[in-house]
Order: C-alpha cells, then structure tokens, then sequence
C-alpha cells in the first residue's frame, strides 16, 4: 500500500479518575468534574500526600480470567482495558488489519510499581528463593506493549518508550513514525499508568513535587493558579489507534482527526527540574509547528502539561511565549489535569484524547480551580469553565524528569 | 480438615485458574491443564508454601501430574 506520510487518528479509549471510556472522562472535562479525592489504592501512613486521582469501579475480569489477570499488573490491565475501547472504535475488533502490519507502542512512566514493591518486600521478609516467577514480567514498563500484541494478535513493531510523564506523547510521536517509513500500517500507541503505591509516592513528596492539600482533594490540582502547591498523583491509560490515511481510507473507517506534527527535545539543564527559561520545551513546540509547517497563529487551543507544580506551570508559560511569540496570549491554553490530576506516563495518551475531543466537537476543556492570577502565568487558561470556540489546530505537550519534552499537533479530521 | 490430596486438588485449581472437575489424577499440568513454565515454578511454590516442605527443583521436574504431585505430597506429610 502506498504511503503519502499521513497519519489519522481511528480509534480512543480511556481509563481514568473521570471514567472507564472516552465518553465518561469528556463528559467530566466538560463539566468541569474533579476525579480526585482521598487516596485509597495504598497505606497513606506517613505520607505528605494523601489525595489521588484514582481509578474507579474497574473490573478487570471483563476483560480477562481471574489467572490471566493475576500474572499481569494494574498498569498493563489499564491498558488492556483502554486499547479494547480504541480497537472497538477503530472497527478493528474482529480484523481488519494484517496482524504483521500492526504495532504497539504503549508505555508507561515506571512500570508495574505496586507488584514491584510487594517483591521487595517478599525478598526483604522472606528471602530470594521465595520470590514469584511473575517478580520481573509483572514489573517491567514494557509489558503492556507486550501483553497487547498477544492479546490482539498484532504482530508488528513492538516497543515501549520510557520517557517519564511524556512517555505516552513519544509514544504516538514515535508511533506515527513507524506508519510513515511503512513499518506498520497501524499502530497502538499511549501510555498507562498505575503508580499509586507507598514508594512511588514517598518519593514524590520528598522531591516537593506533590500538593500536600490533603484537606481539600477537588481543589489540590490548580494549574496556573498563584496558590499550587504541587500536582496531584493520578492513575489511568490512554490509548489511540492510529492508521496511515490510506489504510484508513480503504477500510472506510471514521477518521477522527489527523496528527500533523510531533516535536521532541531534550532540556540538558537537571534530572528534576526544567529549564525555568523554558528553551528545551520550546524548542519541542517549535519543532511540531515546523513539521506540520504551521504558524503559532494558526492553533485553536493547547493543552498543557500544566501539572499544578510551581516550577512547571511557570517554565511552561514561558516557553510557549517564547515559542509562539504574541501569538501565545491570543491562544487558548488549558489543563485538564485540573480534573484528573497527574497521570504521569499515561497523561500524554489522556490528553491527546482531550485534543483529538476538542477538534470534533469544537469545545475546549477549561483549567479548573483557576482563582487567583499569577504574575509569572499571564496567559489564557481557559479558567473554570469549558469553552466553545471553532477548533482547527490543537497541540499536546507533556514534559518527563530527566528533560524529556514532547509535543503533538492534530488537526481536525480532513 | 482437608486430606493433602484434597488440598492439593484446591492449590492446583487456584494456581492454574481451571475447574475442580478437571483436575483428575492422571490431568498433566502442561498438556491438560494449560500450564506454562511460569504457572508451573508457581504450583510448586504453592505447594511448598502449603505443606511447609521445600521441593528440591530435581524433584519437582518429575512432578508433571496432579497424582504424582499427590503422591509426592503425601509422602512428606503422611496420609
């Protein structure tokens, strides 16, 4: 099949704090819904950070036997669950695709962290001869990429990209790249995550990343705001379908809207901390501009990484500044992680979803709990409400510890 | 109480996800119950874990039945 080099997005599905299916966690973005509250998934003793947003009324065994669950952790059955809903909204169910034409790129930020930590536990109590043969194939990040391509057959390119909390966003950058050079003509592509666990969090805390408004759950996530105090941990997946144009074409299915640019950069400045000038994050926007050979006039809205944490929501407003120029106090910029919290290594695969939304149904999602106005954040956050305007360009950005940017521009469906 | 047969019956049934009226004497766990490595290392930590026993791994290669595994068991334990 020829190849033009152009990519469509055919499928979505979601797990989140807002809803199980991609119709539950808009209908939540739109109104403006916070899915976060106290934390429950592990022990919160000792910790600065009790509140999450986490996943709820899940059942896994919809999806798969008691057994086959088991062998798998929470991050990979957010997976399952997300990339059943985008295959079935793809109309690829029941075929539809040559098995070796189809890939899987869907990764996660750390892995499976929860089963990670039982082993150590195991070990430390119990000794190494008492650990499960599951230890390593439940914990690795590359096992929802894996366990997909079995459970749907698709036997094309197969790997994970481990990017922190972009990890999802290169994951469909990447993705998009293997339909362009021919390697595929379809591909899986997001990120899951599932690292609601004592360790992860503990970690977290002591880096002064997270909120500590343990008081207050619906309001801790306050991208923009004066008074953030940090992003709020959350779980979930979010998985698309993507298809080169051809392929989508000749199978007549729904296109939902097309990924015309992806840019990516490193910060080369600190393993926690961005560039508070912003230039490794602008420097990935511009990059997605130029590869679509659009202007920054040209974007309708942006969803931000904007995780609520003072430094990032700072250094992101500068970037785009710097990136777009002008143009960045004209475009509309909201966080949706205001309602979700912050998915880490699925929130890419979320938030382009929220994108994708926003093209076919022109409303933008708005940035909740947005009170008070921040000197260093003058931009507009789309505060507090939803917004409905025409929606032509919309660009996703996520950025990962250790300087990982990324960004991703789709346009309306052609 | 459970008898070591009927305790071992139970393990199997769990560990390998099939139902209890499968599990006969001559089921083969590979061939007839669906075991693979994993699932295989996992029974016999099971097993171990249950009785109390340690299964040298010489031994529980030769463990490929649910009556061997039966009979193995009684042997340490009694019964």
């Amino acid at each position: 099949m020829t190849c033009s080099g152009r990519v469509v997005v055919t499928g979505m599905g979601v797990v989140s704090p807002l809803g199980n299916s991609v119709g539950a966690f808009w209908e939540g973005l739109l109104a403006g819904r916070s899915g976060i509250g106290p934390l429950t998934r592990c022990s919160t003793e000792g910790q600065r950070c009790r509140i999450a947003g986490q996943v709820r009324d899940f059942d896994i065994t919809a999806y798969l036997s008691e057994k086959e669950a088991r062998r798998l952790d929470p991050f990979c059955h957010y997976a399952l669950a997300a990339a059943t809903e985008a295959v079935r909204q793809a109309g690829l169910a029941g075929g539809g695709v040559v098995p070796e034409r189809a890939g899987v790129i869907v990764s996660s930020g750390v892995g499976g962290l929860a089963s990670m930590q039982d082993s150590v536990r195991t070990l430390l109590e119990r000794g190494a001869g008492r650990l499960s043969p599951l230890t390593v194939p439940i914990m690795i990040a590359d096992m929802a990429s894996g366990m997909l391509s079995i459970h749907f057959g698709f036997s094309g390119p197969n790997l994970a990209v481990v990017t922190a909390c972009a990890s999802a966003t290169h994951s469909i950058g990447e993705a998009c790249w293997m339909i362009r050079r021919g390697d595929a003509d379809v591909m899986l592509a997001g990120g899951s995550e599932a690292g609601l666990v004592e360790v992860g969090l503990g970690g977290f805390a002591s880096m002064k990343a997270l909120s500590t408004r343990n008081d207050d759950p619906e309001h801790a996530s306050r991208p923009f705001d004066r008074d953030r105090d940090g992003f709020v941990p959350a779980e979930g997946a979010g998985v698309l379908v993507l298809e080169s144009l051809e392929h989508a074409r000749a199978r007549q299915a729904e296109i939902l809207a097309e990924v015309v640019g992806y840019g990516l950069s490193g910060d080369a400045y600190h393993i926690t901390a961005p560039d508070p000038e912003g230039r490794g994050a602008a420097r990935c926007i511009r990059n997605a501009l130029a590869q679509a050979g659009v202007a920054a006039e040209d974007l309708s809205y942006i969803n931000a990484h904007g995780t609520s944490t003072p430094l990032n929501d700072r250094m992101e407003t500068a970037a785009l500044k710097s990136a777009l120029g002008p143009a960045a106090y004209r475009i509309p910029v909201s966080s949706t992680k205001s309602m979700t919290g912050h998915a880490l290594g699925a929130a890419g695969g979320l938030e382009s979803i929220a994108c994708i939304q926003a093209l076919r149904q022109q409303v933008i999602p708005g940035t909740m709990n947005y009170e008070t106005p921040d000197p260093d954040c003058d931009l507009d956050y789309v505060p507090n409400a939803c917004r409905q305007i025409p929606v032509g360009l919309a660009l996703n950005v996520n950025f990962g510890f250790g300087g990982h940017n990324a960004a991703l521009l789709f346009r309306k469906a052609p | 109480m459970s008898s070591p047969a009927e305790r071992v019956r139970e393990i199997i049934v769990e560990q390998l996800g099939v139902n209890a009226e499968q599990v006969t004497d001559e089921s083969k766990f590979v061939e007839d119950l669906g075991a693979d490595s994993l699932d295989t290392v996992e029974l016999v930590m099971a097993l171990e874990e249950e009785f109390g026993t340690e299964i040298p791994d010489e031994e529980a290669e030769k463990l490929t039945t649910v009556g061997e595994a039966i009979a193995y068991v009684q042997k340490i334990v009694g019964g």
